[in-house]
């Protein structure tokens, strides 16, 4: 297989440009097959690589394919080249699994759209890119991806552009992602002066081995630098505190984009970035703590914004944000693994949470404010029953996917090595914000799916089940958000029921053994009694029940008038929250308005008045006046010229011979 | 005995002459002699020179010189006389249909 690893990404590449150039001619059948179709084999391609992967032994599991040599200049090496690891093995199967779904799902969810060719078109080339940055063998490569994905999601965030609130989501999304690549390739850069080379192989080895020689210490200034400037690139692609603020507002695209884009891949791909540096980042703890303190705020904060949200779509965006703050706590107290796991269990729920909204909003004739929703559960069962298993997955509870993949990192905080009394902070406000979720998450449900109908008569009459094609993918995604966290059960409870392997932590393990081996030998490993891990476990999902039965207090038995008065009694709080904390005011004040009138002093003081004025027009100006007193010179006659001439010789005579 | 001054100062005073009425008169014709006039004063002081350096290759060259000349001339004409027919003038003043 590991002379086919192109066709992973060739695939969805040849799908975009067939629906990119063709698609208005082949119809409607044929842009839904080649999408649907690009995306199928790319998936096949992938599971048949990965099986070859697990069928090596442990310390074989890497494919490596390079198609050429891409620059080369001096001794600066990069090459286009394709790598499946274990780490990279995960994330391809995630990526093209969930894709081929969520393609399915859009050939229901966009068929009456006029522009649905453009629609796949750009959805392969999201594929496309996505698989090039998830298979990439250097940091190039998953750069080109990395924008690559960036502008896909512009595309799709804008892609019904008629609307001005559309097109300005997808240039907010454009615009602070620019920020943060910035960032990322600053990064890059300070790794090729510290390292010489931005293959993954090479930079992780020699970071190792100097490390090993003394070379480097813990926290060498060059690499903090290096590992939090590509933090800011993460932050901006995954949405963290204080570049989060473009994922809200790319809910404006259509639901399917949102569930894949938005919530199941691309925005999970600075987690992937920091899973893959592990190395670096395990060498500059300093780093690591910003990383988990900027998780663990951007979780907490997050899940307070969703608690107020109206728009079904606005809860599940913030509840993204959280949730990608859970697994940047993962990745930030070198549970790498853990970070990962978490990866997939949310891209298998929150996918189906919304692809469940969207069935929803199809259901409402394209209404997202659920307070015209209610009593949903009877009209829509299957949305119904598989957005409740995800909602239950998220919660936290037993024995649904998040339950192990949260517990995993909350209590990986507890015992972070670098930071053991940090660790307890985080893993406090982890927990806390875990309540929280479960809190707004139920109280979507309760206040879509239960209750009275609020909406207007014809959207009452209007109300279906969703087609085939999306009720499949929905039945799809929320079995694996029920078993997806049987691949991670902690050692803990496989004890209690059987010796049950933890699946994806020991199939990981290869990827992160250096860095666990230079945890081991720089930090102390909390060690804690089983008692203490029980308790933490029963905390957590005590915390999950005590948010639902406080959601069915509120909005299930006082649904009528409890959350109105609360409203009321705690107004500065509720303002505070519901309005998120001002923080796109704050920015537009204090990022924005100072961006907008520098522009403006520079258009019009810099551009218009010195370049155009002085610069341009003053040397058109220039010429024009000389030259219309040296026009006389050139007056046709024949014997001027001749004169000129003539004075020119004795000028030149006089210069040879009368000036000694 | 003439020496080589003499021969430079009649080559001068011809080229003068060939300057000033290239310079100063309007008739074609007389324009074209007078160019002339400016190559053949060069070409004497050529002849001049290879006399008193006792060098046979400046004679010779004046030899080729007219053979270019005489060519020159066979075309100069012919445009001149193009220029009559289109115009019915010889004076330079009046070909100025390229002026601006």
């Amino acid at each position: 297989m590991e002379n086919y690893l192109f066709l992973i990404p060739l695939f969805p590449l040849v799908g975009f440009l067939i629906n990119g150039l063709l698609g208005q001619r082949i119809g409607k059948g044929g842009v839904f097959f080649t999408a649907c179709s690009a995306i199928g084999f790319a998936f096949v391609i992938a599971l048949l690589s990965v099986v070859e992967l697990v069928g090596r032994a442990p310390e074989e599991r890497q494919l490596v394919q390079v198609i050429w040599n891409w620059i080369a200049v001096g001794n600066f090496h990069v090459e286009l080249g394709f790598m499946v690891d274990q780490l990279s093995a995960v994330m391809i199967l995630i990526v093209t699994g969930i894709s081929f779904l969520i393609h399915i799902y859009s050939v229901g969810y966009m068929h009456d759209d006029p522009s649905y060719w453009r629609y796949f078109a750009y959805l392969n080339m999201f594929v496309f890119f996505m698989c090039l940055l998830v298979l990439g063998k250097n940091y190039l490569v998953m750069f080109v991806g990395w924008e690559g994905v960036g502008l896909a999601s512009y595309l799709l965030i804008g892609f019904w552009y008629e609307g001005d609130a559309n097109a300005d989501a997808g240039k907010k999304a454009f615009i602070v992602n620019r920020i943060g690549d910035f960032g990322f390739v600053l990064g890059m850069f300070v790794m090729f002066m510290t390292f010489g080379s931005l293959d993954y192989h090479e930079v992780f080895h020699k970071a190792n081995e100097m490390f090993h020689q003394g070379l480097i210490g813990i926290n060498t200034p060059a690499l903090v630098a290096m590992c939090l400037l590509l933090f800011v690139g993460a932050t901006g692609k995954s949405a963290q505190i204080p570049l989060y603020v473009w994922l809200p507002d790319a809910m404006a695209g259509p639901t399917p984009v949102s569930a894949l884009i938005h919530a199941a891949t691309m925005v999970t791909a600075g987690v992937y970035m920091v899973a893959r540096s592990n190395i670096l980042y395990t060498l500059a703890p300093t780093a690591l703590l910003v990383v988990s303190l900027i998780a663990v705020a951007t979780a907490l904060m997050a899940a307070t914004i969703g608690i107020l949200q109206n728009d079904i779509k606005k809860v599940l965006a913030y509840s993204t944000v959280s949730q990608l703050g859970y697994m940047f706590v993962g990745v930030g107290v070198t549970a790498y693994w853990a970070g990962i796991f978490h990866l997939m269990t949310h891209a298998f729920f929150k996918a189906c949470l919304f692809l469940c909204s969207g069935s929803v909003i199809h259901a409402m004739s394209g209404d997202q404010d659920m307070r015209h929703m209610g009593g949903l559960a009877k009209k829509m069962p299957i949305t119904y029953v598989t957005m409740l298993i995800a909602t239950l997955a998220i919660a936290g509870l037993p024995p649904f996917a998040a339950f192990f993949s949260k517990d995993e990192i909350l209590w990986k905080a507890f015992c972070f090595p670098y930071y053991p009394v940090m660790g307890k902070i985080i893993w406090f406000i982890g927990t806390l914000a875990a309540g929280i979720t479960a809190f707004y998450m139920f109280r979507l449900i309760f206040m879509t799916f239960h209750g009275e109908f609020r909406g207007t008569e014809e959207q009452a009459h209007h109300v279906h089940e969703s087609p085939v094609s999306m009720t499949f993918p929905l039945v799809v995604l929320a079995f694996l958000s029920l078993t997806g966290g049987w691949l991670g059960i902690p050692h803990l409870i496989s004890e209690k029921i059987g010796h049950v392997p933890n699946v994806l932590e020991t199939f990981l393990e290869p990827v992160f053994e250096h860095s666990q081996a230079i945890v081991a030998h720089t930090a102390v490993i909390p060690e804690y009694s089983h008692a203490v891990e029980w308790t933490l476990m029963g905390s957590s999902v005590l915390v999950g029940v005590i948010g639902i039965c406080l959601a069915y207090f509120i909005y299930m038995v006082h649904g009528k008038d409890l959350p109105a008065k609360l409203a009321k009694t705690y107004r500065l709080h509720y303002d505070l929250i519901y309005n998120k904390y001002y923080v796109d005011e704050i920015y537009y004040v204090m990022v924005v308005l100072p961006i907008y009138h520098f522009s403006v002093f520079l258009w019009k003081v810099i551009d218009a008045f010195f370049i155009d004025g002085v610069g341009v027009n003053g040397a058109g100006w220039l010429v024009r006046r000389s030259s219309a007193g040296l026009r006389y010179i050139q007056n046709g006659y024949l014997q001027t010229y001749g004169a000129y001439m003539c004075l020119g010789v004795v000028v030149i005579l006089w210069f040879f011979l009368g000036a000694h | 005995m003439a020496t080589l001054n003499y021969y430079i100062v009649l080559a001068s005073i011809l080229f003068g002459l060939g300057a000033i009425g290239f310079l100063t008169r309007r008739n074609a014709l007389i324009l074209f002699m007078s160019v002339e006039l400016m190559l053949n004063s060069v070409n004497m002081m050529l002849v001049a020179f290879s006399h008193f350096r006792a060098e046979m290759a400046g004679q010779v060259m004046v030899l080729f010189i007219y053979a270019v000349a005489a060519a020159e001339v066979a075309v100069g004409l012919a445009i001149l006389i193009v220029l009559f027919r289109n115009v019915k003038s010889v004076n330079i003043n009046k070909f100025n249909v390229l002026k601006w």
